[in-house]
């Protein structure tokens, strides 16, 4: 009590001080954590070193002494190797699944809102019924009852010479580059670049005068051009290639595992769900009066969607879409379950060779991390772009 | 009194109703109001028309054969018959805490309302089955596949025991009642108790769609409190406890569950000493909360922020500590306003609770997949038939769960106030 009274010039005793509390409760949490980390760690080099197994990353070098499909990949080939084929399968799945599950979910989304009562209930019944299952039982599911019920692989199907389709392997026509290629795909990346500055100059030109700028025409144009000039130039580098069917092996066309089909087509149906609800939800957030204003200027349905609701509702949808971009990467992990050699599955495989577990899950931790961090950054990119100036 | 008040009203929406009305209207206004439209239902029908063609000929056609021997296999996984039941003892258990639970519930909200001066308006029965007629639907589906009458019975057991425990549930003193949030922890230790006590069957025998049951409810029990100190770490005005609790939660949240499940069979072996090792089920639960913690970690941050920083000023102005001000003010606010996110955290769980299946451990859909490669049944295809089985029971869960959260989200009023 007397201490209050006479406080005047006094500092207060150092369990009050409130800078001095603040800095021991930082000093006290970074030592509990250091403690907890320095024991794990201790307790993670003592059990590898009483199981034999290395406390290093040296390993990597070391033969896998698994065999991926669909792939030139033998049992020989360093650990590395195979982590870096699981890498580029998984990134395969997931730069393919966004553009078709942002296109489908948009599309479903919008269906729900549909004034066609038949339309909105089949898109409502979609969501309500695959979003709730899980999408591993989606991913088996599509593997064993769509997948599986194809042809064997001695007798695939052939429809139109263009396909070979087989319970292992689907396969379509593709390009087959000679030499020379890489100078078409150099020329092909510059005539990206000048339709993007020809598209550049035509947003100006629409700004300056108010005639409609016919970007994507324009610069479709340049690019076509450019590549087909680049194309006779370089001597023809690149021909159709038709899967060709001979005995049992496949040669020429494009095409992909079974497996790889399953995963892509289960993710894409579930996280479409998802998206679908996002996209509905911001259409519905856009304000009344914008649906009003662009019946007042008679535009048709499809130029209101198109120019006035869907750009506002993707503004208000993106953030979200985003995490659910970032949950289909995630959710490839799970084509392990039906063995397609994604980055778990080699991971998974590896450990059963008795590759120490420890570090391999780390190293498959950063390479989802590495995944999440890289959309983000792109889709926080275009966020930036879409969003209002000064919000 | 009720009664006559809520026939006029319903008199009213009659008057009300468009004059133009009658089935050809409506298929002109909402089948077939332009060109597009009518295309639109052509083709749709035309699909629908296939899809159910296709899904009643599939149901008439279906051998469930494959179930009706494996439904112990699938619900229980190979938990020892001898034991069975202490399983039911657990299920009569479980009955019982909800119907007192529920009873508590009911009576502090007529007690805090009663306080506050407004009315009560309890839920009647009605409106119970509305919200949770999919899950007795549920049970009846499972009862069907069963071949002898006992489940039915001990079914009808169970329920009527809850029933019990509800009515009973007026009598317990109100001392208990005020102390409600024990009934789910005393339920919890008997349930374990009666399952695992005395000679039981431990939880590394816990299998089938019980164990999805259990690690659901587990992992967001247990990732609670974790997620809550997280949450508050992330908000701390410390920057090494920010940051701590920051790098935490967005590691987890950058990564698949699959990984941590990978990291809890494989790795977290190698991070304790050799001694005290635990069994695959403890250790995939803890690799399931640490998971957790981080998304629920968001879900409670999201709350915190919700709350106007006028309410930590208030709590400051009447002298309370900042402790105080977060428990009694703040906290209660933002808890609120989660639950509808955190329901949508737990389905999301519910459905993640199946990847263990790749770890090994034999939930719902590992026992589904081993029952397909029974010498009896193998290679005919009848993943199209216990993989849909399968699926409606997270399909059941998920939903009524989703209803529920979209159902507090309205009655919480969240968004709007």
């Amino acid at each position: 009590m007397t201490a209050t009274q006479t406080s005047a010039g006094k500092r207060p005793p150092l369990w009050r001080n409130v800078r001095f509390i603040r800095g021991a409760l930082q000093v006290l949490a970074v030592v509990i954590v250091l403690g907890a980390i320095w024991f794990l760690g201790n307790n993670l080099r003592n059990e590898l070193v009483a199981k034999n197994l290395p406390t290093n990353f040296d390993f990597l070098g070391q033969p896998t002494g698994v065999t991926i499909a669909d792939s030139n990949f033998n049992p020989g080939s360093p650990v590395r190797a195979a982590l870096i084929i699981g890498i580029k399968n998984t990134f395969l799945i997931v730069i393919v699944g966004i553009p078709i599950l942002t296109v489908l979910g948009t599309l479903i989304g919008v269906a729900r809102l549909s004034t066609n009562w038949l339309v909105a209930k089949a898109a409502m019944v979609y969501v309500e019924t695959i979003r709730n299952i899980p999408p591993l039982l989606i991913i088996l599911f599509v593997f064993n009852a769509v997948i599986l019920q194809l042809p064997p692989p001695r007798d695939p199907a052939t429809p139109l010479d263009w396909f070979v389709i087989s319970n292992l392997k689907i396969t379509g026509p593709g390009f087959a580059a000679s030499s020379g290629a890489g100078v078409l795909l150099a020329v092909a990346v510059l005539g990206l670049i000048a339709a993007f500055v020809v598209g550049a100059w035509r947003t100006r030109y629409s700004e300056q005068t108010g005639q409609h700028h016919h970007r994507v025409l324009w610069g479709l144009g340049v690019f076509t051009s450019i590549v087909l000039i680049g194309y006779f130039i370089t001597g023809r580098p690149v021909s159709m290639s038709f899967p060709v069917l001979d005995g049992r092996v496949i040669t020429g066309g494009f095409g992909g595992l079974g497996a790889y089909f399953a995963v892509l087509m289960a993710l894409v149906i579930y996280t479409a769900s998802h998206v679908a609800e996002i996209v509905r939800g911001s259409i519905l957030a856009v304000p009344r009066g914008q649906t009003e204003a662009a019946n007042a200027i008679a535009l048709s349905g499809f130029q209101r969607l198109r120019y006035v609701i869907l750009p506002q509702a993707y503004r208000i949808a993106l953030p979200p879409i985003l995490n659910q971009y970032l949950n289909l990467a995630k959710n490839t992990s799970l084509a392990i379950a039906i063995g397609f050699a994604e980055i778990t599955l080699v991971t998974f495989q590896a450990i059963g060779n008795g590759y120490p577990a420890p570090q391999l899950i780390l190293l498959l931790m950063a390479a989802y991390l590495l995944f999440s961090l890289t959309i983000s950054i792109l889709v926080n990119l275009l966020n930036r772009r879409l969003q209002l100036v000064g919000n | 009194m009720d009664t006559t008040a809520a026939t006029p009203v319903e008199k009213v929406s009659v008057v009300v109703a468009p004059r133009r009305s009658g089935p050809r209207v409506w298929m002109k206004k909402n089948l077939f109001s332009t060109w597009y439209n009518s295309l639109l239902t052509a083709v749709f029908g035309a699909l629908i028309v296939w899809v159910v063609f296709r899904l009643g000929r599939y149901l008439i056609n279906v051998d469930t054969e494959i179930i009706r021997v494996n439904l112990r296999l699938y619900m229980t996984g190979r938990f020892p018959s001898e034991q069975l039941s202490r399983l039911w003892a657990a299920v009569f258990v479980t009955t019982a805490g909800v119907g007192f639970f529920a009873r508590a519930i009911v009576r502090n909200g007529r007690r805090k309302a009663a306080e506050a001066g407004l009315g009560f308006e309890r839920s009647n029965w009605q409106d119970v089955v509305r919200r949770f007629w999919p899950i007795g639907a549920l049970v009846v589906f499972t009862l069907s596949f069963t071949e002898t009458i006992t489940p039915t019975l001990l079914t009808l057991v169970a329920a009527a025991i809850g029933v019990a425990a509800y009515w009973l549930g007026a009598a317990l003193p109100t001392w208990m009642v005020h102390r409600s949030w024990a009934i789910p922890l005393v339920g919890t230790l008997m349930f374990y108790v009666v399952l695992a006590g005395f000679g039981g069957v431990g939880w590394d025998l816990w299998q089938g769609f019980f164990v999805n049951i259990v690690l659901t409810i587990a992992g967001i029990s247990l990732a609670f409190p974790l997620g809550l100190m997280l949450a508050l770490g992330r908000r701390s005005t410390l920057p090494a406890v920010r940051y701590l609790s920051v790098t935490y939660i967005e590691f987890l949240r950058g990564v698949p569950m699959i990984t941590l499940l990978l990291m809890g069979a494989f790795a977290l072996g190698f991070l304790i000493p050799g001694d005290f090792q635990f069994s695959l089920f403890l250790r995939l639960l803890i690799a399931i909360t640490l998971f957790q913690a981080a998304y629920i970690a968001e879900v409670v941050r999201g709350g915190l922020q919700s709350v106007p920083h006028g309410q930590v000023e208030a709590g400051q102005s009447i002298g309370l500590s900042p402790w105080k001000t977060m428990r009694f003010v703040v906290l209660p606010q933002a808890l609120r306003n989660v639950i509808p996110a955190m329901v949508g955290q737990f389905i999301s769980l519910f459905k993640d609770t199946t990847l263990v299946f790749i770890v090994g451990l034999l939930d719902l859909l590992r026992a589904v997949q081993i029952s397909t490669a029974q010498p009896e049944f193998f290679a005919q295809g009848l993943e199209a038939v216990v993989l849909p089985f399968a699926a409606v029971y997270f399909w059941v869960g998920s939903f009524v769960m989703s209803r529920e959260s979209r159902r507090l989200e309205k009655k919480l009023g969240v968004g709007v106030r």
